[in-house]
């Protein structure tokens, strides 16, 4: 099975991944990948980023088992910019179109690394639940809850960072409020102080639920619906006050 | 590719309008338009957020609906437009990657273009108005007069593909965007500029002489000396002149004439709207000018342009008003006059320019 991820609620993204959607040790193969460092090009960089992912797109797109776009929490332009792709990609294609929480694409990366000590790997770095967290501007962040095995249990959510107590702290949120998270008595680990949901990680998370349900359609993926946690700034005008 | 003839799908988001379109050549084949309108009723004008939100969840049906309505696949086309500016940042981002999408799944080639321009090439597809072009092509010496919520410019079209100059625009509020704020101050809905045009038939254009913004000798100039701002607008001046009236008419205890206030306020906008293009037509050698942008449906701007233009021997353009405002078939018409002009595609790497200006046709 072959699918495309897309996700742009940090950085822009996309990877072409390749695994057996019956055999759930096998990990995901990287076919492709593309990743911008920054978060504000996406428009520019996000299309031939995803063309670069294939010899011949034309040919190549309507033969994917699945697109799968990572729906935010993120930055709501840059946001957009990954599922209106995805959406047309998918439309174009005739490939069904999924959706992930972005933030599982850390949570997964999370549970895939292991801890070190004395240069020696002693397990998995998360030992209980977790947070992963990203920049939300306006300074506060979008974070989440997940158990040890990367299964989510609370969230997404966006606020100050000083709601987030006593537990490990990932992602590139983290490193923004260390000080902050660190007197609340969570612990920042400095090798995801700036990590970035990433469309690579999204694809492994989807691939992993994918061989856990024995297919795509049983696998709890969501649609493309962005998750934006945050209304529009617009306010209704109140009513024009009357000179008197 | 058919370069003749060629077939484009044209794509527009640069404001509150989901707008898909396809031409055929010069002909128009479907004209699809998906508004968020209502959703901006409550705050009285286009707030960006709510219109990209739109975009998202309209880009899709839009684009499925106008294929069908056109009976023709996306294998058919033979190349992509979409507006990369000027208009809403956040609006205009959908649209882009949108088309850069399709452009990158088809292989087809994209044109980024000017939503200004397009406004222009738009007056091909009309049939009504077609009989005054030599061959399915724009007339010599063109002016385009737009007038809308976002913008209000007066241009010379020297060539549709390759040479449009900016000759004047308003330095503060688009005209429409006025109308919309002078509607609240009267109490009427958003969008104003048809509540102000259905009301201001009732009152008297005269009852109030409201100031015609930048007309005064020292932003005029003479045609051998112009001015800064000879063809120029500014309604944010006017605005607050309709604010401090309506409320000395408050502070008085006075009723507001609504329709008196309405009728004169139109009057001032449209008054300069209409001596400052036939100004320019006439100075600039300009002989047919087109008419486009929401606001062409303001049956005063279309009475006031006709006497002013026939007055001054300049024949004036007004394609019919679902060509007029923010679509996708204008975005479409200006991509086919690329192609055939043989002007390059642009490269999937362009990014958005909500300040795009009217010299750049395409990036
Ligand atoms: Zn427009």
């Amino acid at each position: 099975m072959r699918i495309l991820t897309i996700d742009t609620s940090a950085i822009a993204s996309a990877a072409l991944l390749d695994f057996d959607p019956l055999d759930p040790v096998r990990t995901a193969e990287l076919v492709a990948n593309f990743a911008t460092t920054d978060t504000r090009s996406h428009a520019e960089v996000l299309a031939p980023g995803v063309q670069s992912l294939f010899t011949d797109p034309v040919t190549e797109g309507p033969a994917l088992d699945a697109i799968v776009v990572g729906t935010g929490p993120g930055p709501f332009t840059g946001l957009r910019s990954g599922i209106t792709m995805a959406r047309t990609l998918s439309f174009t294609w005739s490939v069904p179109l999924y959706g992930m929480m972005s933030l599982d694409a850390l949570a997964h990366q999370v549970f895939d690394a292991p801890a070190y000590r004395d240069g020696r790997a002693v397990g998995p770095l998360a030992m209980r639940d977790f947070v992963v967290a990203t920049d939300a501007r306006r300074k506060e962040v979008y974070w989440a809850r997940y158990s040890a095995g990367a299964q989510l249990l609370d969230g997404p959510h966006v606020g100050s960072a000083e709601e987030i107590s006593s537990v490990q702290v990932f992602g590139a949120g983290a490193g923004l409020y260390e000080e902050v998270l660190t007197a609340n008595g969570c612990e920042v680990y400095p090798l995801f102080a700036d990590a970035q949901p990433t469309a690579l990680e999204l694809g492994r998370a989807a691939a992993r639920k994918i061989a856990a349900a024995g297919s795509l359609a049983g696998a709890g993926l969501l649609d493309s619906t962005p998750l934006y946690l945050r209304e529009s700034d617009a306010k209704v005008p109140g009513p024009r006050k009357r000179a008197l | 590719m058919n370069q003749s003839n060629p077939l484009i799908l044209g794509i527009e988001s640069s404001c509150d309008e989901t707008g898909v379109g396809l031409v055929r050549g010069t002909e128009l084949l479907t004209n699809t338009v998906s508004s968020s309108m209502e959703e901006h009723v409550r705050f009285g004008g286009v707030i960006p957020e709510i219109a990209s939100r739109a975009h998202l969840d309209a880009f899709v049906p839009t684009l499925a609906a106008a294929l069908a309505d056109a009976g023709v696949s996306l294998e058919d086309v033979d190349a992509i437009a979409v507006t990369s500016g000027p208009g809403l940042a956040g609006a205009l981002m959908v649209g882009v990657s949108a088309a850069k999408a399709l452009a990158l799944a088809t292989g087809k080639p994209l044109y980024a273009i000017n939503h200004l321009v397009a406004h222009v090439g738009v007056g091909l597809l009309d049939e009504s108005i077609a009989a005054v072009y030599d061959g399915g092509a724009l007339p010599e010496n063109l002016g385009a007069l737009l007038v809308s919520g976002g913008h209000t410019e007066i241009l010379r079209v020297r060539s549709i593909a390759s040479d449009v100059e900016l000759l004047g625009a308003t330095i503060d509020d688009a005209a429409g965007e006025a109308f919309d704020k002078v509607a609240r101050l009267l109490g009427l809905n958003y969008p104003g500029g048809p509540a102000i045009d259905r009301l201001a038939k009732e009152g008297n254009a005269k009852a109030v002489r409201f100031p015609r913004g930048l007309t005064m000798p020292k932003y005029m100039g003479t045609a051998e000396a112009p001015g800064p701002h000879r063809y120029d607008f500014s309604f944010s001046g006017l605005k607050t002149a309709v604010a401090r009236c309506v409320e000395g008419y408050e502070a008085r205890g006075e009723a507001v004439p609504v329709a008196d206030i309405a009728a004169s306020f139109q009057e001032a906008v449209l008054d300069v709207i209409t001596a400052k293009a036939v100004l320019a037509c006439r100075e600039q050698g300009i002989t047919t000018l087109l008419l486009g942008g929401g606001v062409a449906a303001n049956s005063r701007l279309r009475e006031l342009a006709g006497q002013r233009c026939a007055s001054a021997g300049i024949a004036l353009l007004v394609p019919k008003l679902s060509l007029c405002t923010d679509n996708g078939a204008m975005v479409a018409a200006l991509g086919a006059q690329l192609v055939m002009n043989g002007v390059a595609p642009s490269d999937l790497s362009f990014a958005p320019d909500s300040s795009m200006p009217v010299s750049r046709i395409s990036l």
